[in-house]
């Protein structure tokens, strides 16, 4: 009776700790958090091993949002934040961190997480974020060589695809899925801004389009939007895609379509966490430049 | 067929579909409709009223002109004319003199430039971002709780200058909010979001050079703290004529009323 209320747009919250670690006291631990936009993601590394991590909606309040994505982190390890050696935030709300040692850009955070989640060939990185869409270059180390971004519009950005979801009363994780149940691919969105694709959306829902058909036509129009950031980038065979819009088959199967590649595979890895995963990774290069300082 | 001497326009815009009654050049009945989600539909509830206002019926109508983005939809028209001759048409009508146009509407704006005899000689357009349009406006009202019109009042007493960093509607409505969160006062807010449009806005301007005289019209145009911020921008007086929103429509009308004199004098 609710469902007019139901919010599509709720993508999973989840954690996870590494059952293979049970001994952490005296080794190096280091941690990253990742406050973006619209999600916040907290990774635990033991000895530059994935220890644990959480991913979670990023709430109203940015110090809060880290506090949280690190308690739920933490939960149940026996670990507490005084455990942690050295911690990085990053993301749009790196600043607001309240226990970080540092922070640093999400774009290098980006590019080393992608570097571990990916292998070291990657070399072109989209991450397509809640509200922003950036195409990052790196070397085999994982760091970065350029990189473009559009901040400024949120068309080819989470909050697009959020606001078709809602539109079409379609749960967010399964829109990649059902953009496929066409028998044809039809014509892309040609609406660049969300607010006229919604108008868009709803006139095509009105002549009779399927809620599939519809969804294959936006997933395609945001493919090609952010295919022309990559190539103003630089793009090479060797590309992955991080983020939440990574879970979403429906933009990444037409993003390789368009680039003629193929994305690398996560290897069992969150494709939300390429951004924290890379802050506890450099945590460990800071945390030893510390102790050799003598800190 | 003319021997009425009554012309209708009817400006099929993407948010509501305007009518206007006209005989001689004189407005006898103007009314809207929601567009929705059938514009055929919105321009003959809003033609029926207006001719019942006029006490008139569609007997009485020697011929019907459609602009705006949905023109093509309103089959029972006689004519078409783009929306950049009819508002140039219309604004001549009312406002004899003027050297450049905005109009604005819920899903774009344009910017005209005239000749010395009131025609449109060039023009820029925004139609694919919702940043210039009034669906901006309305987006940020929402969020801050209150109507267009009140934000555009609110607006004048407004004590800071807090300059938008977003373009993007989106993402300008979640700045809104956070503001409101960080007890802002809703007449700052207000003054930020508007001239934030008004720069927008104003670089169509800029891109077809400034001259004195600009008239304001769409429904926009009655927002008096959208207008300041523009005059603001644009370093001069802008100019509303009375209805602003009615503007294309009778500029619609106007064009219909010339082609059945011209077919005439030619019969």
């Amino acid at each position: 009776m609710n469902e007019e209320r139901k919010e599509y747009w709720r993508w999973a919250e989840s954690r996870w700790t590494n059952p293979e670690i049970s001994d952490w006291q005296g080794r190096t631990i280091t941690a990253g958090v990742d406050i973006g936009s619209t999600s916040t993601q907290a990774v635990i590394l033991v000895d530059g091993e994935l220890f644990a991590y959480s991913n979670m909606r990023t709430g109203s309040d940015s110090p809060e949002s880290a506090n949280h994505a690190m308690a739920w982190a933490l939960e149940g390890t026996g670990m507490t934040l005084d455990d942690l050696q050295y911690t990085i935030g990053t993301g749009y709300g790196r600043v607001n961190v309240p226990f970080a040692d540092k922070c640093i850009t999400e774009i290098t955070c980006h590019a080393r997480g992608a570097n571990r989640i990916y292998g070291p060939s990657v070399r072109t990185i989209l991450d397509m974020g809640g509200q922003d869409c950036k195409a990052i270059h790196c070397d085999e180390r994982g760091r970065v060589t350029s990189f473009m971004m559009n901040d400024k519009c949120a068309a080819g950005t989470g909050r697009g695809m959020e606001a078709i979801a809602n539109l079409l009363g379609v749960d967010i994780g399964e829109i990649g899925d059902r953009s496929f149940q066409v028998e044809e691919e039809p014509k892309p969105v040609s609406s660049m801004c969300v607010v006229f694709a919604k108008a868009e959306v709803a006139a095509l829902m009105r002549s009779g389009w399927s809620k599939e058909m519809v969804l294959a036509a936006y997933c395609r129009a945001m493919a090609i939007r952010v295919c022309k950031l990559l190539t103003r980038n630089k793009m090479e065979p060797d590309f992955a895609i991080t983020g939440g819009i990574a879970k979403n088959k429906g933009v990444v199967k037409r993003i390789e379509e368009i680039m003629g590649v193929t994305a690398l595979e996560p290897q069992g890895y969150d494709t939300q966490i390429a951004g924290a995963l890379g802050a506890a990774i450099i945590a460990i290069d800071m945390l030893k430049k510390k102790r050799a300082r003598g800190g | 067929m003319s021997k009425t001497g009554i012309f209708v326009g009817i400006d099929g815009g993407s948010q509501t579909t305007k009518v206007v009654v006209t005989a001689g050049g004189k407005v006898l009945a103007k009314k809207f409709a929601y567009t929705d989600f059938d514009a055929k539909d919105a321009a003959s509830a809003a033609l029926s009223e207006a001719l019942a206002e006029a006490g008139l019926g569609m007997d009485d109508v020697a011929a019907i002109a459609a602009t705006g983005t949905n023109r093509q939809l309103i089959d029972f028209a006689n004519s078409y004319v783009n929306e950049i001759v009819a508002d140039a048409a219309g604004v001549h009508h009312v406002l004899p003199g003027m050297s450049m146009i905005l109009d604005m509407g819920a899903e774009g704006s344009r910017a005209i430039d005239l000749d010395e005899n009131g025609a449109a000689k060039t023009y820029e357009i925004n139609d694919r971002c919702a940043s210039g349009a009034g669906t901006f406006i309305e987006t940020c009202a929402r969020a801050l709780e209150i109507t267009p019109a009140d934000m555009g009042e609110l607006s004048l007493h407004y004590t800071k200058d807090i300059p938008m960093k977003a373009q993007c509607v989106v993402f300008v409505e979640s700045e809104v909010i956070s503001l409101i969160h960080q007890k802002e006062s809703k007449e700052n807010i207000a003054r930020g979001v508007l001239m934030g449009i008004s720069t927008r806005l104003g670089s169509m301007f800029r891109r077809l050079g400034i001259r004195e005289g600009i008239a304001f019209v769409g429904w926009p145009a009655n927002n008096v703290g959208l207008v300041k911020c523009l005059e603001e921008d644009l370093g001069q007086k802008i100019t509303v004529p009375e209805d602003p929103e009615y503007i294309c429509a009778l500029g619609a009308a106007l064009c219909a009323e010339k082609a059945a004199k011209k077919k005439e004098a030619e019969a």
